[in-house]
Parts: C-alpha cells; sequence; structure tokens
C-alpha cells in the first residue's frame, strides 16, 4: 500500500467522525437492540433502533450505538446514523445500498455524493478488502435491528 | 548485541521473501512471525524436488516413485522425532495442524472406554491465556460429557496464577491442558512443574507447543508432557501439516480419531480393526509433500541450533521491549522484559486501535498482526479489546526494531497523537 493510498483510507472526515462520533451512546426508547461482532478483528458494535410510524412509511426516529473498534468502524457507525436519522425506511434503505455497492465496488465506483454525503469519504476504504467489514459493521446492525422492529410490528398487525 | 545469531545477513539470504520490496520502496519488515514463520529456501527446493521427482501416494504404492514418498515421508518422521527428542518415532502423529492435533485428543478422550475416558463430573483444567485452539476444543469436549472445564487465571504480570494450584488441581481432575509459550504475552509457563503437579493427582498434561517449538529446544520426553502440539508452518515448514506427539502408553488407550485408509488392520462388513500408532491416527492419504518440507525445516533449525535461535530471540525481545518503552503512551501486555520470555510483543497505543497501528505501519513496509489473536479471553483479562503483535524470529534484526519503532511514531504522528 502506497501512502497515497493511505490518506485516501484514512480522509479528514473519517479521522474527524473517529475522533468526535455524532449519536454515540445508547438511549431510550428502542424497539431493537442488537449486538454484532466481526469475528475477524473483534470489532464490536451494540446498536438500538427507535422507529416511529410516520405517514407513508416508518421513521428512524434514532439510532444509538456503543461501538468499540478501529477508526474505520467507529467513523462508520458516527455516518450512518448520521445518514439514516429523520428519513423513512425505505429512504434509508436506499443509502444503505448505495454505500455497499461503493464498499463492493473495490473502489471503481462513482458514489453520489447528494445521496451519501460524509459517507463518500469511506471509498477509499474499497481498496482495502481487509476494511471493508470495518465499515459495515454498524450498516448491518442496523438493518438487522431495522427488521426485527418491521417484524414485530408485522406480528402485532 | 549480545546473544544474536551469527551472520545474520548471510541467514537472511536463506528466506527469499526477505529481500521483498513493497510499495513505496520500503523494504519488508517482517515482524509476524508468532503467525507464520518465513520459509527458508532449502525447504521450498526439497518439496519442489519432491513434487518433481518422487511424488507418489504413501504406504501402498507398490512401485519405486511410491517407495521413494513412502522412504521421504516416514523419513520427516524420524526427523521430527529427533527435534523434539521423541522416545519412539511412532509417537510422532503428523495432523493438519496444532488445532487438529489439539482435537484429536480432546475428543478420543471423550469416546475412550476405561479409565483414561473423560466423563461426567470429571474435570480439565486449561489457562486464561490460551489460543482458542487450546480452549474450544476442551469445550466442546466439557460440553458433550457432562465434564466440568476449570481455569488457571493469571497475574497482572501476565503470569500463570498458581496460588489456587491446590483449589484447581484435585482427584477430579482428568486433563490439563496449557500452552508452553504465550502467543499474545509471550509468557513462558513451568511446564515441567505442572506437569509434576498434574500427575500426582493421576491428570494428563496436554501442551500446546506452537509458539515454544518454534523458538526454544524442546525435549517432549524431559517436558512431562503426555501429549504435545505444534504446527508446522511456524517452524519455518509449510501449512497444512502439524504434529501430534504423544506418550506410547496413552496415545494406544485411545480409540482412532478419523476413520478411513491407511489407519486399519482389516475391514469387513461387520467391524474393523485397526492399526498400531502413529498410522493409526493419521486416516485418509496424508499431506506429504508438506511433512517432507516439515523434515527439512526442523533439520534447518537443527543445525542452526535451537540454543543459538532461543539466545537469539532474547536478545531481539529485549531489544524490542526496551524500543517499545520509549514511546509514549505505548502499553506491553504480558512480561515486560525478556528474561522468561518469548518473542511475541502484545502492546498498546493509548487512542489508536490496534487494526489502525497496524495499517499505517503496513504503509511503511512493516507487518504485525492486529487483532484480538485468537486469545479473547486473555485479551479480556487485562481489559483490552485488542492489541498489536510484533513477533521476531530467528531471522529479524536490530535495524528492523529500529524500523517498528521509528514507525510507530510516525502511526503516532499521523493520527495526531501527542508524545506524552
Amino acid at each position: 500500500m502506497t501512502t497515497q493510498n493511505l490518506d485516501s483510507l484514512y480522509q479528514e472526515i473519517i479521522l474527524d467522525h473517529y475522533k468526535n462520533p455524532i449519536h454515540a451512546g445508547l438511549r431510550e426508547p428502542f424497539e431493537a437492540e442488537v449486538h454484532h461482532v466481526n469475528p475477524i478483528c473483534g470489532d464490536e458494535v451494540t446498536l438500538r433502533v427507535h422507529l416511529s410510524e410516520g405517514e407513508r412509511a416508518p421513521v428512524v426516529e434514532d439510532v444509538s450505538y456503543d461501538a468499540l473498534g478501529c477508526s474505520i468502524s467507529q467513523a462508520a457507525a458516527s455516518v450512518m446514523s448520521e445518514l439514516v436519522i429523520g428519513k423513512t425506511v425505505p429512504e434509508a434503505l436506499a443509502i444503505h445500498q448505495e454505500f455497499l455497492t461503493m464498499m463492493q465496488s473495490r473502489g471503481n465506483a462513482e458514489p453520489d455524493e447528494e445521496v451519501l454525503e460524509d459517507g463518500v469519504a469511506f471509498a477509499g476504504v474499497a481498496k482495502f478488502p481487509a476494511r471493508i467489514k470495518c465499515a459495515l459493521l454498524s450498516w448491518m446492525a442496523w438493518k438487522d435491528a431495522t427488521s426485527q422492529v418491521l417484524a414485530q410490528d408485522k406480528e402485532q398487525r | 548485541m549480545d546473544g544474536l545469531l551469527p551472520e545474520l545477513d548471510v541467514l537472511r539470504k536463506d528466506f527469499p521473501i526477505l529481500s521483498r520490496t513493497m510499495a513505496d520502496g520500503f523494504p519488508l519488515v517482517y515482524l509476524d512471525s508468532a503467525n507464520t514463520s518465513q520459509k527458508p529456501q532449502v525447504v521450498i527446493d526439497a518439496m519442489v524436488d519432491h513434487l518433481e521427482r518422487h511424488n507418489a501416494n504413501v504406504a501402498r504404492a507398490m512401485h519405486q516413485i511410491g517407495a521413494e514418498a513412502s522412504a521421504a515421508f516416514e523419513e520427516a518422521r524420524d526427523k521430527v522425532a529427533r527435534f523434539i527428542n521423541a522416545p519412539a518415532r511412532d509417537e510422532v502423529i503428523f495432523t493438519k495442524n496444532a488445532s487438529e492435533a489439539l482435537n484429536l485428543v480432546a475428543n478420543t478422550l471423550a469416546w475412550a472406554r476405561g479409565p483414561i475416558g473423560v466423563r461426567e463430573g470429571d474435570e480439565v483444567l486449561i489457562t486464561e491465556m490460551e489460543h482458542h485452539s487450546n480452549i474450544v476444543p476442551w469445550q466442546l469436549l466439557t460440553e458433550r460429557t457432562g465434564a466440568k472445564l476449570r481455569w488457571f487465571g493469571l497475574t497482572d504480570d501476565g503470569e500463570l496464577d498458581l496460588s489456587n494450584i491446590d483449589d484447581l488441581l484435585t482427584e477430579r481432575t482428568k486433563v490439563v491442558s496449557l500452552t508452553w509459550v504465550s502467543n499474545m504475552l509471550g509468557t513462558v509457563n513451568p511446564i515441567a512443574e505442572i506437569a509434576r503437579r498434574a500427575h500426582e493427582v493421576g491428570a494428563l498434561v496436554v501442551v500446546d507447543a506452537s509458539q515454544a517449538v518454534p523458538q526454544m529446544p524442546v525435549d517432549v520426553a524431559a517436558s512431562g508432557a503426555d501429549f504435545l502440539a505444534f504446527t508446522g508452518h511456524k517452524v519455518t515448514g509449510p501449512t497444512g501439516i502439524g504434529v501430534l506427539w504423544g506418550r506410547r502408553e496413552v496415545l494406544e488407550q485411545l480409540p482412532p480419531f478419523l476413520g478411513g485408509g491407511e489407519m486399519i488392520a482389516t475391514v469387513t462388513m461387520e467391524r474393523s480393526t485397526y492399526t498400531d500408532i502413529p498410522h493409526k491416527f493419521e486416516a485418509g492419504t496424508p499431506p506429504i509433500v508438506e511433512a517432507v518440507g516439515l523434515g527439512v525445516a526442523v533439520d534447518y533449525l537443527f543445525a542452526i541450533g535451537m540454543d543459538n535461535v532461543k539466545a537469539h530471540e532474547q536478545a531481539i525481545t529485549g531489544y524490542a521491549l526496551e524500543g517499545l518503552a520509549s514511546i509514549g503512551g505505548l502499553t506491553v501486555l504480558g512480561p515486560k522484559t525478556a528474561g522468561n520470555r518469548g518473542g511475541a510483543v502484545s502492546f498498546e497505543i493509548a487512542s489508536i486501535h490496534p487494526h489502525d497501528v497496524s495499517q499505517v505501519l503496513d504503509a511503511r513496509g512493516i507487518a504485525v498482526r492486529a487483532g484480538h489473536h485468537c486469545a479473547k479471553p486473555a485479551h479480556q483479562r487485562f481489559g483490552v479489546q485488542s492489541s498489536t503483535r510484533a513477533s521476531s524470529y530467528l531471522y529479524t534484526t536490530p535495524a528492523e526494531i529500529d524500523a517498528l519503532v521509528d514507525g510507530l511514531e510516525y502511526v503516532k504522528k499521523y493520527f495526531r497523537v501527542s508524545s506524552s
């Protein structure tokens, strides 16, 4: 890996989110809590999701988390929560899909900054196969927790 | 520096990979030998030569090259037996790796009839510093049999806490399984003393020597162990082959592990009978060329002399501990002096995650390991989720340790951590 690549991995935005994570800490209320680990490195995240009904679709009211891990995984949790809070679940899932596509692109994607905002800073991570899981850990946890809430809602109806 | 192997630059030429140049023109600084060691040219050549000229299946091919392959495979067993001073060559069993060797023992102890078998109410004693490969097989064994798993704790210095040994080692203890040298903390455990105590209560002693056999003279006969496991790829040999040594009387009381070709005396539709050790435990076509490579690898180390390898490791580890101590905010996990210590040094740097440490070191050609090193309970014991580990070997130079120390200062600068 070259130093140039290293700087593309550790973008300023990522280091900023790492040092000052947004929405960090576990909060009430929440409908589902999940715990995800990356078995390869031991990084872990406990994540809570609070959804509200919304007019047309459920809305992500809050995502709170307690993350242990490297700068990439911590910054990803911060950026993810910032991106999805306040969106409807379908909108948030679409952002998740955009992020996933970028991470699986081996660094060749042209990420949409309109959609991903600070998330575009992770484009460089896609060039480091060993680090992709770090960037995806909290996203996977969010998706899991959200689908658990939706499943509960379905059962109750 | 006292203790270094003589003509280190000449010895390094035996390992072709060490002359690689990495991205941005940095020379490779390989400090991940506790993970896997690099291979000398003689091992690579021996494996290529075997595949080019002597490849055949072993023990059953009736042709000339079959005889050559069988002889090469069994010669490797002789070389390993000599290297670890096994009382008999038949006590050396080839496995896939150290994990399989340990699983072999744990499984067959569950299946064994007679007094050697582990049953409900029995106890198995391991330690908090084990690699997962010496934890999970015993968890599986105790879950399946209803036996109880008990643990030696660790002191704050990273040594085994033997203060409650009388409470832990009782008539109920059937097995004591422990590592000789910790892959995370570097601690060297007093195997002979623990074995003596374990034998007093009639327990079997299993030693994970994966980190010991590469870096110090290991004499299985004098060790006090009943079983000893290690893996080929950490002793300059190839992956895909490990070794289980066991005392003949004990091995003969155990049932087979895997069933298949090579391990039988005769097979009928009603039942099978099994051949003698070691082949009783070597079902199927074994890793033949890997055994050949391992045999040459241990001969290579034997020629250098394991006392000399140990002295080199201690000198380099001492130098590394000194260098790391000079870095502000860095904490070494485990013993702080090289005296009774292996060559793996794990550490944390305040407010920089190990992944980020290793990623930035890698950009300067320095290869270390970051994570839990398959020793999660040991990390938990010291209240850390993961660590960075630098591990040396017989080819490591003081200049490479300097590169590591400089690299770590660069890491701190990169992440803007102040030098306090």
